[in-house]
């Protein structure tokens, strides 16, 4: 019999495993896409955790944020970068440690959703972290920490800022056109190995788009040749 | 077995009556920017249901227009119920506005359909300032039909008196199970303009070109019942039941009670197969007061809908006035399903679909709805504005979007999901949209090289190019770029909500870019591009 359940038990596909993450993110990630049960922790930028979330939610997956107070989310920066609304609740937990607390509701969440993007408390006990890194990888969810440097305990993969430019505004006309950042990606185990990528995050149009690592100015690459 | 000789009770235009303001004076209540019913002075005028908000303020410049509010509606509506309740029990709530009773017993007291007619007109004008009109005949549907007209329709005679109206009527009657108005825009292409027209036409033939949704209505145009036949009184051990203890006073606390009894409900009457056509709630306070009503729930209704009525039904009992107001807090919260048909269901997906993960999310989400308050779970839903707060609009989860109070957007629904529709707003700020939304303004200082704060004329010009930036009385910023002023001088013609402000997007030497907005020569931060 039991060799029998052993037969039958459904095997768990790589790609099931896998959540995906929009096609310009993809080189950052050491598998390519969101490991479930993995924490992943995203510092300096909000639209970069939105953006992590964007093809997950876009392909039916539930994904939620939630901070003390309620997260400071733009929904409509959310909706251009590709996430879905609707399956995209924000919950403002309650301060404190107790029932109710920042602790609870995203154990709470991790047990319903595939993506709890979550916004740190000022202050997170290390035995908290640990208790919520096991629920995720118990229920096979992924925990996105923004704030990642006050995030005590070690992470799967840490995405970072590091370099940020905006286009489009000038002294005085223009307007806010497209960003360009250089993320870099540290990590643990196969995310040991740093992996660096230049973004637009926005890309001009909406969502994010690949960039050139070094901005090479037309005109000099002309001449070059 | 004939359809049950039903008398109803239909007080048009009920949701102004709701409002309590004068009916001599042009009165007209609006959902989502559009008029839902009005007064008979607006009438006059020329304002109609369906017209925009500004389409009838300009067709009558002396138009009350009040939002509308579903609770207050059924609070409004309860006295008229309980009139209507002193001739029979068992009276049923279609909506608030219009109700129904099972005439067979009344009639033989009261001497005949139509005394009894004349004695509930008579009774219910002594509770209401609005008009009411009366009608009697087979089945609810016909009945509520001849109650518009205010007529008593002979026994068998419904589907002579149904032939004549036009096919627009069916049109609330089948919107649960699709789009009513495509499918009587459909019929009447089709030249099928009477229920008289629906009815010579075969039922199968019916069934197989529109639907179920035909298929009902066709039953309907018969003048047969919409609920088919073997409708019967359930066994009692689907109704679901909850105490409350300690004693439940405020109405969130109950709404919260209600929705898991309504979800428990349903998924009683899934396991059965079965889908309710009305439900009791029924309440009982601590000094053993007892309070039921009977709501009718449309086909295609599911628990949320429900749970909504029956919140709807505790605003009308707990904030009642005066003497109306149950004496004590609740200790029992009972939803019992009145009739029950078969349910026929709905075919999911081969592949299972997002069903299992949506209805897991929900169940999380309502428990900590449960323990954090209604509003601390939001979903955005993507609008009409100009600024960044009034783009997105958060709704509680659970509500509709278009119910949430502030109700401007009418196409709101439609925007619901990706960014890929952005409605035509005039003014609005150009994409992309800044990720970081405060939902409190932070105050702001910008000053240029020489250190003078930064203002704007009164042409919309700068006074000074931003030179550097401090946020919440923080460190100085130096700016990098910066573009704007953008003037936005909006409800100019409101003394009270009038606002003017400029907005601008500046970009500091640290890289971060922020929306600012000075209104009255003081900065804030709106919004961050994070």
């Amino acid at each position: 019999m039991k060799h029998v359940a052993g037969r039958v038990r459904p095997v768990a596909l790589a790609g099931e495993r896998l959540l995906p993450v929009l096609p310009a993110l993809r080189p950052l990630l050491p598998e390519g896409g969101l490991r479930r049960g993995s924490v992943m922790a995203v510092g300096g930028s909000t639209s970069l955790a939105l953006a992590l979330v964007a093809a997950a939610s876009a392909a039916g997956s539930w994904c939620a944020a939630v901070g003390v107070g309620r997260p400071p989310v733009g929904p409509r920066a959310a909706a251009e970068l590709g996430v879905v609304l609707e399956r995209f609740p924000l919950v403002a937990a309650a301060p404190g440690a107790t029932r109710g607390g920042w602790a609870w509701a995203v154990a709470a969440l991790l047990d319903a959703v595939d993506v709890v993007v979550a916004w740190l408390p000022p202050r997170l006990r290390p035995a908290d972290a640990r208790r919520l890194a096991a629920r995720g990888r118990e229920r096979g969810s992924v925990l996105v920490v923004v704030g990642a440097e006050r995030w005590p305990e070690v992470v799967d993969v840490r995405l970072a800022l590091v370099a940020s430019s905006w286009e489009g505004v000038g002294d005085g006309h223009g307007r806010l056109l497209a960003r360009r950042v250089d993320v870099v990606a540290t990590g643990r185990g196969a995310a040991a190995r740093q992996r660096r990528a230049a973004l637009w995050l926005p890309a001009a149009g909406g969502g994010v788009a690949p960039a050139q690592a070094f901005p090479v100015k037309s005109t000099w690459a002309r001449t070059a040749e | 077995m004939s359809p049950v000789r039903t008398l109803v009770v239909h007080c048009p235009e009920w949701p102004v009556v709701a409002t309590g303001l004068s009916l001599a004076r042009p009165v007209a209540v609006v959902a989502s920017g559009r008029v839902v019913a009005c007064s008979v002075p607006a009438r006059d005028e020329g304002v109609e249901a369906g017209l925009r908000r500004r389409q009838a303020e300009a067709r009558c410049p002396s138009l009350v227009v009040v939002e509308h509010d579903p609770a207050r509606d059924v609070r409004a509506f309860e006295p008229v119920v309980a009139a209507v309740e002193s001739f029979a029990p068992r009276v049923e709530v279609t909506r608030p506005g219009t109700c129904s009773l099972a005439t067979r017993g009344p009639s033989r007291y009261f001497g005949g359909d139509e005394a009894l007619a004349a004695r509930v007109a008579e009774q219910v004008s002594t509770v209401t300032a609005g008009a009411c009109r009366v009608g009697v005949a087979d089945g609810p549907f016909a009945a509520e039909q001849a109650a518009h007209a205010g007529t008593i329709v002979p026994p068998g005679g419904s589907a002579a008196f149904l032939a004549s109206l036009p096919v627009s009527v069916l049109e609330p009657a089948v919107d649960t199970l699709a789009d009513g108005s495509a499918l009587v825009d459909l019929w009447e292409r089709l030249g099928i303009r009477t229920l008289g027209d629906l009815a010579v036409l075969p039922a199968a033939a019916v069934l197989g070109r529109f639907g179920p949704a035909g298929a009902v209505a066709h039953r309907l145009a018969r003048g047969l019942d919409d609920r088919p036949l073997w409708a019967r009184t359930p066994p009692p051990d689907l109704a679901t039941a909850a105490e409350l203890d300690p004693p439940v006073e405020s109405v969130e606390t109950a709404a919260f009670v209600a929705k898991t009894l309504a979800d428990g409900l349903f998924a009683r009457l899934a396991e059965q197969g079965l889908a309710a056509t009305s439900v009791g709630i029924e309440a009982e306070t601590e000094h053993g007061e007892s309070l039921a009503r009977l709501w009718r729930l449309p086909a295609g209704l599911d628990a949320a809908a429900l749970a909504q009525r029956v919140r709807w039904q505790l605003e009308g009992w707990l904030l009642a006035s005066g003497g109306d107001r149950p004496t004590a807090g609740l200790t029992l919260l009972r939803l019992a399903p009145d009739e029950v048909r078969p349910d026929h269901g709905r075919q999911l997906g081969f592949w299972g679909g997002e069903g299992a993960g949506a209805e897991r999310a929900a169940r999380a989400l309502a428990r900590l709805q449960g323990m954090l308050g209604h509003e601390a779970v939001v979903t955005g839903v993507v609008a009409g504005g100009r600024g960044p707060a009034e783009e997105a609009r958060l709704v509680p989860w659970g509500d509709e979007p278009s119910v949430d109070g502030a109700g401007r957007p009418e196409r709101r629904r439609l925007l619901h999901s990706t960014g890929g529709e952005i409605p035509p707003w005039p003014g609005h700020l150009p994409p992309p949209a800044p990720a970081i939304v405060h939902s409190e303004p932070r105050p702001a200082a910008v000053v240029d090289t020489a250190g003078t704060p930064v203002g704007v004329t009164g042409r919309a010009g700068a006074t000074g190019a931003p030179a550097r930036l401090s946020i919440d009385g923080g460190p100085w910023a130096d700016v990098a770029a910066w573009a704007g002023p953008w003037p936005c001088d909006e409800r100019w013609w409101d003394a009270r909500n009038h606002r003017r402000r400029a907005r601008w997007q500046v970009v500091t030497t640290t890289g971060a870019a922020h929306l600012l907005a000075v209104e009255g020569g003081r900065w804030s931060v709106e919004a961050t591009y994070d």
